[in-house]
């Protein structure tokens, strides 16, 4: 009996001890400074819809704060609006906006400090310098924040969702757009970046430094100056990704440089001036890639090795590969090219002629670009027919020994 | 001048050669659709039909016409008639009926299948290489009297225009290419009305890859406004100076 009311009592004590606080015009607490200074550890701070102007909110316990209906916090251009400093905090429904712009400090939307398991969720942030920024953050997951910045130049911008030396990331859901990348890791580790939107960006969609062991899958890349970027990382999975509409110069739907174990597969690419750009990579594995309408499907330097492409879909595209030397140490199998001319006496829907991606052509363009004004003239039309016959200038090796005859998948 | 119109156009319709012409684009047009299995690749192929194809019928039909019509010209011309006339009545007549050609030709097929800016642009490439090309033959006719020389002329020219032009073009780009070309090189193109017109359908078919640095230089001057007219002026230009030439040629020429 005397064991059943300890118990009892233990349990009846810790409800107590989680208690509501609300904030409003209306209730208690006028602002949720105050509603954060009354709570303790495990409370829930619930804040009714409203304008709130409160410099750098701090949240040193570990609660769950909550918008109803979005209150709209609001930085007056001049401060960072919430900063997480204790484990487990929850943040959710909140439209955030305005923060201040400062390089030197970061400033950002929401800002973590060294903190794990903290959620942020479901938040609205505009106009926010950086939007959501992890510093050495453990296990925490971002799911379902809309973030959206004016653009403009890239001094007066920052990243939407940055990481920085964080492990065992959840990025879900979220869709950021102006910002200057979209989601930008740096020395991240396993972690997954899953069913976000990345468009109109002014530089990447997403940008990966150093970060090994990651994996992104399902997410929209549309749109942003210069697509995606991979650079210095290892065993980084990309699987079931679109990369579209990432147009100029140096844009690229995916740059991998310096990229090792990598593994790509069921990614779409479609309308990018280059789909994919390669330097340095190598052992990338790539399957079930589908490559529609490009400039150039695949650019892929001779600095790159052991890259293996194997069941991709090659349609439309203007130029199927492009290189810059005449070393190849990548294989090409199984492939399906639209612009394969052999033919399968035997039946078995492999072509029984090797498929040359690189065209003369696209190597005149590499190194005399402004030769693309000649591009689908009669001569050149003549050029890549007798250069298809006695390759002299297009690297000997650089092909696909068994090309489909239909669509791989 | 609308009666020897009429006439020109009748006796070339009666030729049955301007039916068979129509009736190859039209089954190559419908073949290069049918046979791909996606439109955009018919459209590669009808554009080289449209760039190779209707440039040489154009320019050789016209000419041998032309050679061939001597008699019936002499004729006009004892008449009381102006010369201007007489020549400007047969080349619209040539134009005419090769333009009929080429509408009902490739139009069709274009129209069922590809009724997009592209296929529109195709369209009008088509029509005005018809017509550049005529005016291109009258000039060579009338430069020289000898049959073999004239038509001769007509196909070199068609070579000049659709190879040699482009070999050279090419050739300079290799000497140049230290120096940024991307300018001049637009220069260049207007010189040519197959290039240009090419140029033209490249910036609507092959987007992506234009979208580099210099298909971008390329794209902004030519997808705009400025650039559109700029090359219709061109091409235009392309029909009425040929043209205009020849026929202060035939004014003073001995026939």
């Amino acid at each position: 009996m005397r064991k059943f009311l300890f118990i009892a009592t233990c349990l009846f004590t810790t409800t107590v001890s989680a208690k509501t606080i609300h904030v409003g015009a209306n209730r208690n607490y006028k602002n949720i400074t105050a509603g954060i200074a009354a709570a303790t550890s495990g409370d829930t701070v619930l804040v009714d819809a409203g304008l709130y102007r409160e410099q750098k909110m701090t949240i040193n316990k570990r609660i769950f704060l909550k918008g109803i209906d979005y209150p709209k916090l609001d930085g007056e251009k001049k401060f960072e609006i919430i900063a997480i400093k204790a484990n487990g905090v929850i943040v959710e429904g909140f439209r955030i906006m305005h923060s201040g712009i400062s390089s030197l400090e970061d400033i950002s939307g929401i800002k973590v400090y060294d903190c794990n398991q903290v959620t942020i969720k479901n938040n609205i942030l505009e106009d926010t310098f950086f939007g959501i920024y992890i510093q050495n953050g453990v296990n925490c997951t971002i799911e379902n924040n809309l973030l959206t910045a004016q653009g403009g130049e890239e001094q007066q911008n920052a990243n939407g969702i940055h990481c920085w030396k964080c492990d065992s990331m959840r990025i879900i859901g979220n869709k950021v757009s102006g910002h200057r990348d979209g989601i930008y890791f740096e020395f991240v580790k396993n972690s997954i970046i899953m069913r976000n939107t990345a468009d109109k960006n002014i530089r990447y969609g997403l940008h990966f430094m150093f970060s090994n062991d990651d994996m992104y899958v399902g997410n929209v890349f549309r749109n942003n100056g210069s697509g995606v970027s991979v650079m210095f990382s290892k065993h980084i999975k990309m699987i079931n990704n679109y990369f579209e509409e990432n147009w100029g110069d140096a844009a690229h739907g995916i740059l991998l440089k310096e990229i090792s174990d990598g593994y790509m597969s069921g990614n779409h690419f479609s309308k990018n001036t280059s789909a994919i750009f390669m330097e340095g990579a190598s052992r990338v594995y790539m399957k079930h890639n589908t490559f529609e309408n490009n400039g150039w499907a695949l650019k892929i330097q001779a600095s790159c090795m052991e890259v293996v492409l194997e069941e991709n879909n090659f349609i439309g595209n203007t130029f199927d590969v492009g290189t810059n030397g005449s070393l190849v140490q990548n294989t090409f199998n199984h492939n399906y090219w639209d612009k394969y001319e052999g033919y399968d006496l035997n039946k078995d829907k492999i072509g029984d002629i090797p498929y040359r991606p690189v065209s003369m052509f696209s190597m005149i363009v590499e190194k005399y670009p402004p030769a693309m004004i000649l591009f689908r003239s009669f001569i050149t039309a003549l050029l890549d027919k007798t250069e298809k016959i006695l390759p002299s200038i297009t690297p000997e090796n650089l092909k696909d020994n068994a090309p489909l005859m239909k669509k791989a998948f | 001048m609308i009666k020897i119109i009429k006439y020109v156009i009748t006796d070339i319709l009666r030729n049955k050669i301007v039916l068979v012409y129509t009736l190859f684009l039209m089954a190559s047009a419908f073949s290069v659709f049918g046979l791909e299995d996606n439109s955009s690749k018919g459209l590669l192929s009808l554009l080289n039909i449209i760039l190779i194809v209707v440039p040489l019928v154009s320019i050789i039909f016209s000419a041998i016409y032309v050679y061939n019509s001597a008699e019936f010209i002499e004729l006009l011309v004892s008449q009381p008639l102006k010369r201007k006339s007489i020549w400007l009545s047969i080349f619209s007549g040539l134009a005419t009926s090769l333009l009929i050609a080429f509408i009902i030709g490739a139009g069709i097929p274009i129209l069922i299948y590809q009724a997009n800016g592209i296929g529109f642009t195709m369209l009008a490439v088509g029509i005005l290489l018809s017509v550049i090309f005529v005016s291109i033959a009258m000039l060579a006719t009338v430069k020289t009297r000898d049959k073999a020389k004239g038509i001769g002329a007509a196909i070199m020219l068609w070579l000049y225009f659709s190879l040699l032009f482009d070999g050279f073009v090419l050739f300079l780009l290799f000497q140049f290419a230290d120096y940024p070309m991307e300018k001049p090189m637009i220069a260049v193109s207007a010189l040519n009305p197959i290039d240009l017109s090419r140029i033209l359908i490249l910036l609507q078919l092959d987007v992506s890859a234009m979208m580099g640095y210099t298909g971008a230089v390329f794209k902004d001057f030519f997808g705009t406004y400025v650039g559109i007219l700029f090359s219709l002026t061109i091409l235009t230009l392309w029909i009425a100076i040929p043209v205009w030439y020849a026929t202060r040629k035939f004014n003073t020429k001995d026939l």
